[in-house]
């Protein structure tokens, strides 16, 4: 079994989109939307909810008034600045490492888990779909792409099937880094703009570091002619394969209004020039 | 006054609103707390001087005093140490720098050492003092450097651009701040994506105002959705061509559309208003 992470560095470059289309051009493919703080692949996927699983993220601390003596001991061993001065416990900073617990001589601190979020099995038009949300303001976001990643696993060999195309959060951190961990090719969507190639760069890195083959795509190409060239040049540099350019086009945008993806919605070059990078990368990263 | 730019997703314009925010204003702080892409300065092509490395403090285990009792493995949450028969592994990557081993041991075999996980840089102009952090490829703890970052805002006027996501560097961001400016595009991922921030905001009691980027007509629903919930529309930036053509070069719109300043000044004013 093979796996395709479809990843941008930065956000907006259309890896929603484009991931969306190679889902609907495999055949047998799993979906795993790994984007689980701002997932938005099932806007256009429309997944059926089969199975719900809770996801429990670290335990966060909390204080028994009751016990509690103020002895401030909690305070000064967080490092995290998590307990405040009324002795309660501001969830978004712990960490849940247990040391408040722990030095507490009156044992008024317990770690408690709760739930942080859920990782769905569902079902699409294209086939079976793995994704999650996470709880507002919820740590842990790659603990959860990892658990959607398990979730991919195990129904792509229920379903006998041998790819799982990853849509990826932005960025190069840790939901990131859960998401390339173990996969078999980096397919990395950019764009022409100064943002854009820096934050190719940035990723390309993560993906090198990983050793993790990457596959470039350049959306919107027709913005920006000289930038296509420093991207091509980066890529060549770090080597990572350009696999195909497409223009700035209004066929994306359209097709998310209307809830399809793009080689749905229309039959045109912007969806021809998907289809022919669909069949590259196929060949070129031996899916 | 402390106001954020989010936008729970990349790619919505939130460091394009930014950085034209704060060039717009007169003695400025701002912070690029996007430490996984830090992209503002793209904009501003400030030479940046480093200030300092951002730390977190990591066990280092003294072989010759450590039993192997497993106390430490045990105890770490984020999996950063395995305890082997005649060996402790530690893992930098996986460690939150809590100190807990270290209180654990009872053989104080461990003492704690500094660990770079990134840099803090800053620069100044005329009218901005500007300030970012950048996580080191390969770490995940982005947290505590906005943390270490932010300590630099002063009392006066600041601007956080902000990380994409709704998770805890987010949260981290929007610890402390007066207000929430949040970017959207005018389609169903746009909408989707600042509901989830929404939630965030109200979540954390700070009020907040949207710019609709990239209007160009036909999707109302965010429109829609602001209204439902009481949220203001602060600014409406069109859908065009010249300013996806400038952003491209990395040229802030304002330079070469000046008339912009001013709105992005009585925009400054009307949060000023609401917050005091």
């Amino acid at each position: 079994m093979k796996q395709l992470a479809v990843i941008s560095g930065k956000g907006g470059t259309g890896k929603t989109t484009i991931a969306a289309a190679f889902v609907s051009l495999a055949k047998k493919a799993i979906i795993a939307d790994c984007d689980v703080d701002a997932s938005n692949m099932h806007l256009v996927l429309k997944p059926e909810i089969l199975k719900k699983h809770d996801f429990y993220a670290l335990p966060t601390a909390s204080i028994e008034p009751t016990l509690c003596m103020k002895c401030n001991l909690c305070r000064e061993s967080c490092r995290f600045g998590a307990i405040e001065e009324n002795f309660t416990v501001e969830g978004y900073r712990c960490e849940g490492c247990g040391v408040c617990e722990y030095v507490c001589p009156v044992n008024a601190i317990k770690m408690q888990i709760e739930k942080a979020g859920e990782a769905y099995e569902s079902g699409t038009r294209f086939g079976p779909m793995a994704h999650a949300k996470l709880g507002i303001g919820e740590e842990a976001s790659g603990k959860l792409v990892t658990m959607v990643r398990e979730l991919a696993i195990r129904m792509a060999e229920e379903d006998d099937s041998d790819l799982i195309i990853i849509d990826g959060p932005p960025g190069t951190g840790c939901s990131v880094i859960a998401t390339l961990t173990g996969a078999d090719a980096a397919f990395v969507v950019t764009e022409p703009t100064i943002s854009g190639i820096h934050d190719l760069g940035r990723v390309l890195e993560v993906a090198s570091h990983f050793r993790i083959p990457a596959f470039v795509c350049i959306n919107k190409s027709d913005l920006n002619e000289a930038n296509v060239r420093k991207i091509e040049e980066k890529c060549d540099l770090c080597g990572a394969t350009v696999v195909g350019k497409l223009p700035f086009d209004k066929t994306p945008t359209e097709a998310m209004i209307e809830g399809k993806t793009v080689v749905e919605y229309a039959s045109n070059t912007f969806s021809s020039n998907i289809k022919q990078i669909w069949n590259t990368i196929k060949e070129e990263a031996g899916l | 006054m402390k106001i954020a730019v989010a936008s729970g997703k990349g790619g919505t314009g939130k460091t394009t609103i930014a950085v034209n925010l704060a060039l717009s204003m007169q003695e400025i702080q701002l912070f690029d707390c996007d430490v996984e892409e830090p992209n503002a300065n793209l904009f501003l092509q400030y030479p940046l001087e480093k200030l300092e490395d951002a730390i977190i403090l990591i066990p280092e285990i003294n072989e010759d005093a450590c039993t192997h009792c497993n106390a430490c493995a045990e105890f770490c949450k984020f999996n950063a140490l395995a305890s082997l028969p005649e060996k402790i592994l530690f893992f930098p990557s996986l460690c939150h720098g809590c100190g807990g081993c270290k209180l654990v041991c009872p053989e104080d075999a461990i003492v704690e050492k500094r660990r770079s996980i990134g840099i803090v840089e800053s620069a100044a102009s005329n009218t901005m003092d500007f300030y970012q952090g950048t996580l080191s490829i390969g770490e995940s703890m982005a947290s505590p450097l906005i943390r270490q970052l932010k300590t630099h805002a002063k009392d006066e006027d600041v601007i956080l651009d902000a990380p994409p996501g709704t998770a805890c560097p987010l949260i981290s961001t929007l610890e402390n701040v007066d207000y929430c400016v949040l970017v959207a595009e005018p389609t169903p991922f746009g909408l989707h994506d600042l509901r989830l921030t929404t939630e965030v905001t109200k979540e954390l009691k700070i009020p907040t105002g949207v710019i609709i980027n990239r209007e160009s007509g036909g999707y109302k629903e965010i429109e829609i959705f602001c209204q439902s919930q009481d949220i203001p529309i602060l600014l409406r930036i069109p859908y065009d061509r010249r300013i996806a053509e400038l952003y491209s070069r990395g040229i802030p719109f304002v330079e070469e559309m000046p008339e912009w300043k001013k709105k992005f000044q009585e925009m400054h004013d009307q949060i000023r208003e609401v917050v005091c």
